[in-house]
């Protein structure tokens, strides 16, 4: 569904992704794990076409979309949800959710704000209130709530654990397979191997931008060292 | 064992919303405290009434049983509350050490000073401190280009800069790997033994929590529900209900379960 | 009691252009956050443009067409100046933008002139409203009835679109991360341009309609351009309601100002908005504007370090042909230099407080005509010896910008922006008005140095010498705590009061410290030129000192010095010719578009491109 080919991305001068290759199959969810650096926001990104990658091929449904401009890519079924949340402080929740609101695309399923206020409850009882007036946490929720909206063929998940009470991560976990189950595809960067491992069926390691590890959990365990080099459990 | 901070039924609302109420607590001295619960339960409010950056709708503040109202952020910080944010905010335009350096610069009460060069301030002092976090080798980059781990390690370094008798650390270790978070955690530990500090953090990965803290406070909905012991608190219904939850995230869980 | 009431009645008419103007103005600062000089320009073109069209277009439809054509024949040329000017310049950092759009208005200045010429033209009476309505006896004209009717309606279909429609949301969130909104999925670069012609359009409407009550002249734009920015300040940033209240209040106050205390008109409306944002800081109806809180713009600030051995040797070098033009160079060229000199302390004193403080002034000409005038009303008034005189003008400046300072310090962002301009207006007008003391427009004159400094040789040392000095010593303390303290404040007011920095009190004492090199400056002005006039406080002469910081590169820290120096000889030049304003704006927009970072650091990045240039420190 989705293949990045041989791409290398850079900031200003600074080379971060290196002939990177990975590809993520309809239908599955795939975590992108890495240290710290490691260039998984930065992967992310110049799937987004945010950062756009100066040689190589990022192919989504079969069409080239390197070099596009990223309100394309978003319309092509790409949902990405930033690390850093970005949502819109001065809006309320539900003018939050309005902005990432796009028509239903056939193949995917139509989100409705009930629909995410049952998998998010703070958000409802917060609907009327600003963004900046959340805590971080909801305000987590409330970024990848946007981005649902606009009925995403293929989910890009930047950290989505980060500073989330357990509770709600294990309902994002049930999220995420609930997503799945209803054909959504998952990109999903994490630190958090545990949380990796419920939700994902593929791993993929990357280190210094380039890929290190392509397989499954089973596979993985079987090389502790991989582990041990690359993720720093 | 002394109490460093009290607090006397300390309450924040906004407009409508009752965003902390009546907590009392106290933090003793030498001791690693941790603040837990769910998101929007009221933590970073109660951070920020503890040092000044919100005005507790009522209620009271004692720093070695000194009431802090009225204060400032930084007349608290000259009392010895060092601080790291949820959300970081160093200095973007600088680099790594001059971050440092503008702390002890503020610390030795220099800010004014127009003689001397500021980079040439309290090198050696910034460098050993930015030792201390494991950040030395980056000393001169450009802070707006540090990956989110490392900031919250500079974050920490700058904390330390006015040697506080109390840190207050707002997820101190979000954003990196696991490895990681266990290691400056521990490096907070040690902090905390050798020089004598309090630390009040909150943090929502439970493996940081259960290993490091002394004591853990639940906060729920600006109440809190529960307050103990890692023990007591894992096996609180009530803290599994709103917080916890089944548990299947941890990695002692895991291991059992493994086992 | 009537009279008053057809007072009134004629303030609210005369709103109705202004609230127009200026919630075109909001808009568009409110979504892209530029604060578009050029937006008086459009108003005049909208009046020109639908003067041409009424003589064309006759009867009351003709009429009412003409105005909408106007308007929307300008929001085209928004549109134009959006893409080709502005579009390549967003990423460039904040405020970059204000630069480009003062360039368009020299632009529009002169192509105004070819095509209309210089005169001022009267708008027809509109057919059909020609009369009068007697209210309690007093006639008010038909036409300010009818604008005071159509008024409520524009405010209530703006309000509508910006706060209950999906556009308007998006709107909205544009404002906060235009690039989060395209990856949700939006074209934001159609929602600008759009953005940006309805914001021409509502200035267009605002100069075609009113024409009958004013008509249309050259020097519209600029006059307007004060009273619209006071209004959309007042009102508060973003708010519709809020600009409507205000563009009443100031039209009303206007009318009863010009009737009874007519020496007022010219500071009135400054005064009411100082008033205003001392009481309520962020407007009538304005909510919080925290600075930095719209997303990073641009890439952040690079580290400095003092310059290195290779650049003392350069500035040495520099220094030492300076210092010998008086052997080689004309008297001319020395007065050049001596000018260029005065000008670059000036503008450097403001990049002390908007580079490196965030600061941004629009009245930062308060403190070098303030020290000009301190300087020759001690010598004219008080027979002051020449060089007490030039000794107390840097204090008498410092002396405004502490007490300026103070009551601006607590506002942030535009607001500051805003307060700083209402109170050097304040000072302009002081000095305006008080004939007596001041000379008023005739200026001070005969302010010549003592005897010892009277040869150009001998003032061009002394310029030389406290001028460079004053430079070196604005760049020296930027690299001194005081200065970091500063950009710690800008940087992140919470981290630094969190670590103990009373970040009011570092910005007070910078702002005051700016003030007195500006002051510094107009002393050595005042000497060189033997005369001073209000111009030098005027609103024109803090805008060049801020456009130069820009266009040298505010990221930088010579980048006004080679602004300055580069904007004035530059200006020298051009003069000569007829169109020199269209050459100019041309330039300057150039310029923007192909040095967004700033003369200076865009040169550094083309440096480090070719390797000309070590890299800083940004990778390893
Ligand atoms: N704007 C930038 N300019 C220069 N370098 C950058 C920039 N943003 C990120 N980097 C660098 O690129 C590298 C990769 O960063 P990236 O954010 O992709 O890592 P990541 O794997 O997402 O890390 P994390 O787990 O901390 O989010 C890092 O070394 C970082 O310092
Ligand atoms: N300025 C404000 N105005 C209105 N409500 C606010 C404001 N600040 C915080 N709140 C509300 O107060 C509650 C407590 O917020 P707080 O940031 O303290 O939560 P928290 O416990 O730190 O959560 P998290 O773990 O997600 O960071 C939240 O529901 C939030 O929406
Ligand atoms: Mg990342
Ligand atoms: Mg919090």
């Amino acid at each position: 569904m989705l293949e990045c080919k041989n791409i290398n991305s850079f900031y200003g001068k600074a080379h971060i992704l290196n002939d990177l290759c990975m590809s993520v199959d309809a239908g599955t969810v795939v975590s992108l794990l890495g240290r710290n650096g490691a260039g998984k926001t930065t992967t992310i990104k110049s799937i987004m076409q945010m950062v756009v990658p100066k040689t190589g091929q990022v192919t989504f449904l079969d069409r080239d979309i390197t070099g596009w401009p990223p309100h394309k890519v978003a319309r092509m079924g790409l949902g990405y949800v930033p690390e850093e949340r970005r949502i819109f402080t001065d809006l309320t929740i539900l003018e939050n959710l309005e902005v990432g609101r796009q028509p239903a695309r056939d193949g995917s399923i139509e989100w409705t704000i009930e629909m995410l206020f049952e998998i998010f409850p703070n958000l409802k009882e917060r609907r009327n209130n600003r963004g900046k007036e959340l805590s971080g946490g909801e305000q987590q929720m409330l970024t990848i709530a946007r981005t649902l909206m606009g009925n995403p063929k293929l989910l890009l998940l930047d950290e989505p654990s980060e500073g989330i009470a357990p509770v709600i991560v294990e309902q994002m976990a049930e999220t995420i397979l609930n997503l799945k189950a209803q054909g959504v595809t998952v990109l999903i960067s994490e630190q958090n191997l545990h949380f990796a491992r419920i939700v994902a069926d593929r791993a993929v390691i990357i280190e210094s931008g380039s890929l290190k590890f392509d397989g499954t959990f089973l596979d993985l365990d079987a090389q502790p060292e991989i582990q041990g080099a690359y993720l720093s459990v | 064992m002394t109490d460093v901070l009290k607090t006397d039924g300390l309450s924040k609302s906004f407009g409508g919303i009752r965003a902390v109420h009546n907590v009392n607590f106290t933090v003793a001295e030498g001791e690693l405290l941790a603040l837990i619960g769910p998101n929007g339960a009221g933590k970073t409010t109660c951070f920020n009434m503890l040092m000044g950056q919100l005005k507790p709708t009522s209620g009271k503040v004692y720093l070695h049983g000194e009431d802090l109202a009225g204060l400032a952020p930084r007349e608290i910080w000259r009392k010895g509350v060092g601080r790291t944010f949820q959300i970081t905010g160093t200095y973007q335009s600088m680099t790594v050490i001059e971050n440092v350096q503008m702390a002890l610069i503020s610390h030795h009460k220099r800010l004014f000073s127009i003689l001397k060069y500021a980079h040439k301030l309290y090198r050696d002092e910034a460098m050993s401190l930015l030792e201390l976090v494991g950040m030395a080798d980056q000393a001169e980059r450009h802070c707006a280009i540090l990956a989110y781990g490392d900031l919250k390690r500079l974050e920490l370094a700058i904390a330390l800069c006015n040697h506080p008798r109390l840190l207050l650390m707002d997820e101190p270790t979000a954003g990196m790997a696991p490895k990681e978070r266990i290691g400056l955690m521990q490096l907070t530990t040690d902090i905390v033994k050798n020089r004598k500090i309090s630390v009040l953090f909150t943090e929502h990965d439970m493996d940081v929590v259960f290993t490091h803290a002394h004591r853990i406070m639940v906060l729920n909905r600006g109440e809190l529900i529960a307050n103990g012991t890692s023990e007591e608190i894992r096996n609180d219904a009530r803290v599994q209900e709103v917080y916890l939850g089944g548990g299947h995230l941890f990695e002692k869980d895991e291991d059992q379960i493994n086992a | 009691m009537s009279l008053l009431i057809a007072q009134f009645l004629t303030g609210l008419a005369n709103a109705a252009a202004l609230f127009l103007v200026a919630s075109g103005l909001s808009l568009i600062f409110g979504v892209t956050r530029i604060v578009n000089f050029a937006h008086g320009s459009f108003y005049m073109l909208g009046a020109f443009i639908g003067y041409s069209l009424m003589q064309v277009l006759p009867g009351f439809f003709g009429f009412w067409s003409s105005v909408l054509l106007a308007g929307i024949a300008v929001g085209l040329i928004g549109v134009i100046v959006e893409m080709f000017v502005l579009r390549p310049i967003y990423k460039a950092p904040e405020l970059f933008q204000l630069v480009a759009t003062f360039g368009v208005i020299l632009v529009i200045q002169d192509l105004t002139l070819m095509t209309w010429g210089a005169v001022d033209v009267l708008g027809p009476r509109v057919p059909g409203l020609k009369g009068v309505v007697r209210i309690l006896g007093e006639p008010v004209p038909q036409y300010d009835l009818a604008l005071i009717a159509i008024t409520p309606f524009v405010l209530f279909a703006l309000w509508y679109l910006i706060t209950k429609t999906r556009v308007g949301i998006l709107v909205r969130a544009a404002t906060q991360d235009r690039e989060m909104v395209g990856a949700l999925g939006v074209n934001q670069a159609w929602l600008f341009t759009g953005v940006f012609f309805l914001g021409a359009a509502l200035a267009g409407l605002g100069g075609a309609i009113q024409l009958p009550k004013g008509g249309a002249d050259l020097l519209m734009d600029f006059n307007i351009l004060a009273a619209i920015f006071v209004v959309v300040v007042i009102g508060g940033m973003g708010s519709l309601p809020g600009a409507y209240l205000a563009a009443v209040l100031i039209s009303v106050l206007n009318v009863f100002g010009v009737s009874y205390i007519p020496q007022s008109t010219l500071v009135l409306m400054f005064v009411v908005m100082a008033v205003v944002l001392m009481v309520k800081p962020f407007g009538l109806l304005g909510r919080e504007e925290v600075a930095g809180e719209h997303g990073q713009v641009g890439e952040p600030e690079r580290p400095f370090k003092p310059a290195g051995k290779k650049g003392r040797i350069i500035v040495a070098a520099l220094l030492l042909l300076l210092a010998l033009l008086p052997v080689f160079g004309s008297s001319f060229a020395m007065v050049l230099v001596t000018d260029i000199i005065i000008f670059c302390l000036f503008a450097a004193s403001l990049h002390f407080i908007l580079g490196l403080g965030g600061l941004v002034s629009f009245g930062h000409a308060a403190y070098f005509g303030g020290g000009a005038y301190v300087a020759a009303l001690l010598v004219s008034s008080a027979g002051t010896p020449m060089e007490l005189a030039f000794l107390l003008a840097p204090l008498g400046a410092c002396l405004a910008a502490v007490i300026i300072g103070w009551l601006c310090i607590r506002l942030t962002g535009v607001y500051f922006a805003m307060l700083t301009m209402a109170f050097a207006q304040l000072l302009w007008s002081l000095v305006y008005q008080w004939d007596e003391f001041t000379g008023g427009d005739d200026g001070l004159v005969d302010i010549w140095p003592s005897p010892w400094l009277a040869e150009t040789e001998a003032y061009y040392y002394l310029t030389l010498i406290v001028g460079v000095g004053g430079i070196i010593l604005l760049r020296h303390t930027a690299h001194t705590p005081f200065g970091y303290a500063l950009r710690a404040s800008r940087d992140s007011s919470r981290q630094a009061e969190a670590t103990g920095i009373h970040t009011k009190r570092v910005q007070w004492a910078a702002f005051a410290f700016a003030g007195s090199m500006a002051g510094l400056a107009g002393a050595l002005f005042v000497f060189s030129k033997g005369s001073i006039f209000p111009t030098e406080l005027e609103i024109a002469r803090s805008f060049d000192a801020l456009i130069v910081v820009f266009l040298g590169g505010v990221k930088t820290l010579s980048g006004a010095v080679v602004g300055g120096a580069t904007l004035e000889l530059v200006k020298d030049y051009l003069t000569r010719f007829e169109y020199w304003r269209l050459i100019l704006g041309v330039l300057i927009i150039v310029i923007v578009i192909l040095a967004p970072d700033g003369i200076v650091g865009s040169l550094r990045k083309l440096g480090e491109r070719t390797g000309l240039l070590r890299e800083a420190e940004v990778s390893k």
